[in-house]
């Protein structure tokens, strides 16, 4: 009896195997659906709301994302009593391990209500297998391009169908430098484009500071070279490098890398695998003049106790004024959902006024939406959300807003390869090998 | 009637496994080459990315990442595979000697292989840190500090084409007192007599490590090989902590596959790398098992 007892063992794992096969073949439909929702209508709620769970996937389980998450509950639980939330937040990995059980659910067909992704290029995988339906009819409800910039919806429209609400933006072209730093080195006034920055970076390194400038590891790197593109080709032409309008292998992007490749010369050694904090904190200790990194880094200066003003002081990338390189985390509806009418409840939430505010004032980044009265915010904020209101829009590489994923991982390889080797030809022959593989 | 009662129990005790191994293991292999073989096509951009086949290896032994990863690996091996075979002899034959506090410095030896490849990839990054000068943290500023500025380097993100030597200290690191418990346990499961005889006939120290323990402990040195080889080539827990998911310097057909499944979404590519790597395995550990069996059955 004993040995016997094993045998069922065995063939409910052979029956597994064979459906798991089953299931691995029969999930190769490619086809992108439209979900049925045609551009112009506008999503009514019921009052109260649609009723019954409402699973929303996320990877913010910590620190400030997860108090931006509350709040966000928050405004749900009182705008639609009927819905219960249900948090489906997976820990770990800023989001890698959040994207493994994601994908696993997709292709099983057990999508939540809704999940969080970056809004932009990097939504395409899931558009082009069907995974996610348009939005527009939310879009429409909260207003469309009355209270969301028209050039944030043009950067998230696929094929004239927009699939996310975007719950916050980031700006990613910013310089933060340290004023006292500077004052020694006789800089004072905030450099016009990259030529003039590079002057003040020699004479920030005279006055006796190694490295004016720092880096840390792969995706940093990206993030500074995008904001070099942005401010050597001009906004027009860096957002035609991915509709196919800008050649890669142009005379823009050529002095673009070079540009790159000197300012690289005045930044400190860094390996693949660093983190962004340590770069911020040179800044604040004075041992670095500038750091380019996104607008979150505005919670170490605080952590640091670095006084905005004297402490600190930030600017757009030199050559980038007016533009605002955005990123910006969005909530989809997946195909198949099981309470859709509570999800689109859920997306109501993330895009009204109020939901904005609580969660952005939470998380420390600034609302989508343009009608979201500022002075609640912190100084650094409101001079975000003011620039937003009037800048031109670009949208980021590094985070996923400019392109899919597949193809931010094979600029990311090439701007490793080129922190190594510095080949200037090189780099531009591997993203333009990149654009090919991965443009229409 | 009689010879079926001495085999089937026997066969009925093994079969599970044996069923099992051939489900997930063998049958696992299976679909993974079957993958390997198919056409895929790009869901966004309608191309082509796998034409399926063999040409699905051509295309991927072909490319030149391809070729730098396997550089990587080979050199990466190369390194760890002789430096943790010398440190873990070279400590078995001091603690073999019969030292004070053996049992504190076995522990020491042995303690970083308690330690999981992530945490201490998170430590190594640090340590192998590529700033050098006034920057210098980790290795870099211990050199410095000691007055050896000269040494300081930039280790795995240098620009050479043997860099990835650097990634296989904190495997040395982690490894040589695994290496150094298997001859260790060798030393000891050879008898005291044959020491003492080749003493009496008048053989030198080094003599009776060279003709008498040595040969004896050539099966263990073949085990340990085996077991470091196939373990450097499916390393990625170390490599991705320290290198994180897109460095180039640092990538070998192991961090290549993660690329390839998870963010190019490139099913395909994946198997076809994971049957190159079978493949390689395959090329050093079946010669051993064949050999195994055959001294096994010599020795029946």
């Amino acid at each position: 009896m004993r040995i016997t007892k094993s045998w069922p063992v065995a063939a409910i794992a052979i029956t597994a195997l064979a459906f798991s096969a089953c299931s691995t073949g029969g999930t190769t439909s490619t086809s992108s659906s439209s979900g049925g929702t045609d551009t112009t209508s506008v999503y009514s709620p019921k009052a109260g709301g649609a009723g019954g769970d409402v699973g929303v996937f996320t990877w913010w389980a910590a620190g400030s994302e997860k108090a931006g998450l509350d709040a966000l509950q928050g405004v749900f639980t009182k705008q639609y009593s009927n819905d219960k939330f249900v948090n489906l937040a997976v820990a770990g990995g800023a989001g890698s391990n959040a994207k493994a059980k994601l994908a696993s659910d997709l292709q099983n067909n057990q999508p939540p209500d809704s999940f969080q992704g970056h809004a932009g290029a990097e939504l395409t995988d899931y558009i082009a297998q069907g995974q996610i339906v348009p939005v527009n009819d939310v879009v429409n409800a909260l207003g469309g391009s009355k209270v969301f910039p028209q050039t944030l919806l043009d950067r998230l429209t696929v094929k004239g169908n927009i699939y996310s609400v975007p719950s916050n933006i980031h700006r990613a072209n910013v310089v933060w430098a340290n004023p006292k730093v500077l004052q020694t080195a006789g800089v004072t006034a905030v450099p016009k484009d990259i030529k003039s920055w590079i002057a003040d970076m020699d004479k920030v390194k005279a006055s006796g500071v190694n490295t004016p400038l720092t880096i840390g590891g792969t995706w940093t790197q990206v993030q500074l070279f995008e904001t070099i593109l942005i401010a050597d080709l001009g906004v027009d032409d860096y957002n035609g490098l991915f509709d196919g309008k800008t050649k890669w292998d142009s005379d823009k992007v050529k002095t673009a890398v070079n540009d790159y490749k000197t300012i690289l010369t005045y930044a400190n050694t860094a390996s693949d695998g660093d983190d962004w904090p340590a770069a911020t904190d040179a800044v604040i200790d004075g041992k670095a003049a500038y750091n380019v990194m996104g607008d979150w880094a505005v919670a170490e200066f605080n952590e640091k106790k670095a006084v905005d003003g004297t402490g600190y002081t930030y600017f757009p990338v030199p050559g980038t004024d007016g533009v605002f390189d955005f990123l910006a985390d969005s909530f989809t509806l997946p195909k198949g959902a099981k309470n859709a009418d509570g999800a689109k409840d859920w997306l109501m939430t993330i895009g009204s006024a109020d939901g904005q505010k609580a969660f952005n004032l939470a998380k420390g980044s600034i609302p989508a939406r343009t009608d979201v009265p500022a002075d609640a915010f912190p100084k650094y904020q409101q001079s975000a959300m003011n620039s937003f209101k009037k800048d031109k829009i670009a949208s980021s590489i590094a985070h996923g807003a400019a392109v899919s994923l597949a193809w931010n991982t094979d600029i990311s390889t090439a701007i490793s390869k080129f922190y190594a080797g510095r080949n200037a030809d090189t780099l531009v022959s591997d993203l333009a090998a990149a654009a090919a593989k991965h443009q229409k | 009637m009689s010879r079926a009662k001495s085999w089937l129990p026997g066969l009925l005790l093994v079969s599970p496994s044996i069923v099992l191994i051939a489900v997930f293991v063998y049958g696992l292999i299976g679909q993974n080459i079957w993958v390997s073989l198919n056409t895929s096509v790009n869901p966004v951009t309608d191309k082509v990315v796998n034409p399926g086949g063999y040409q699905n290896y051509t295309q991927l032994l072909g490319s030149a990442d391809y070729q730098h990863a396997l550089w990587n690996l080979l050199v990466l091996t190369v390194v760890f595979m002789v430096g943790t075979m010398f440190f873990g002899l070279l400590w078995a034959v001091l603690l073999e000697k019969g030292v004070n506090g053996e049992g504190v410095f076995r522990s020491v030896y042995l303690y970083p292989m308690a330690v999981s490849f992530i945490a201490a990839g998170v430590v190594w990054r640090w340590l192998l840190s590529p700033a050098t000068g006034d920057g210098a943290v980790g290795l870099n500023q211990l050199l410095n500090k000691m007055g050896l500025p000269q040494l300081e380097n930039s280790w795995w993100s240098a620009d050479s084409k043997f860099s990835m030597a650097a990634m296989a200290i904190p495997a040395v690191w982690q490894l040589s007192g695994y290496v150094m418990a298997l001859f260790l346990a060798g030393f000891r499961g050879i008898s005291e007599d044959q020491r003492e005889a080749a003493r009496i006939d008048g053989a030198s120290e080094w003599q009776i490590y060279r003709h008498v323990l040595f040969p004896q402990l050539s099966p263990i040195a073949l085990s340990a090989l085996i077991i470091l080889g196939h373990m450097s080539m499916k390393m990625f827990d170390l490599i991705y902590s320290i290198a994180g998911p897109n460095s180039y310097k640092a990538s070998v057909p192991a961090t290549l596959m993660w690329t390839q499944m998870f963010a190019q979404n490139d099913r395909v590519a994946a198997a076809v790398n994971a049957t190159i790597l079978l493949a390689i395995v395959a090329v050093v550990v079946v010669p051993y098992l064949i050999y195994t069996n055959k001294t096994e059955t010599e020795r029946d």
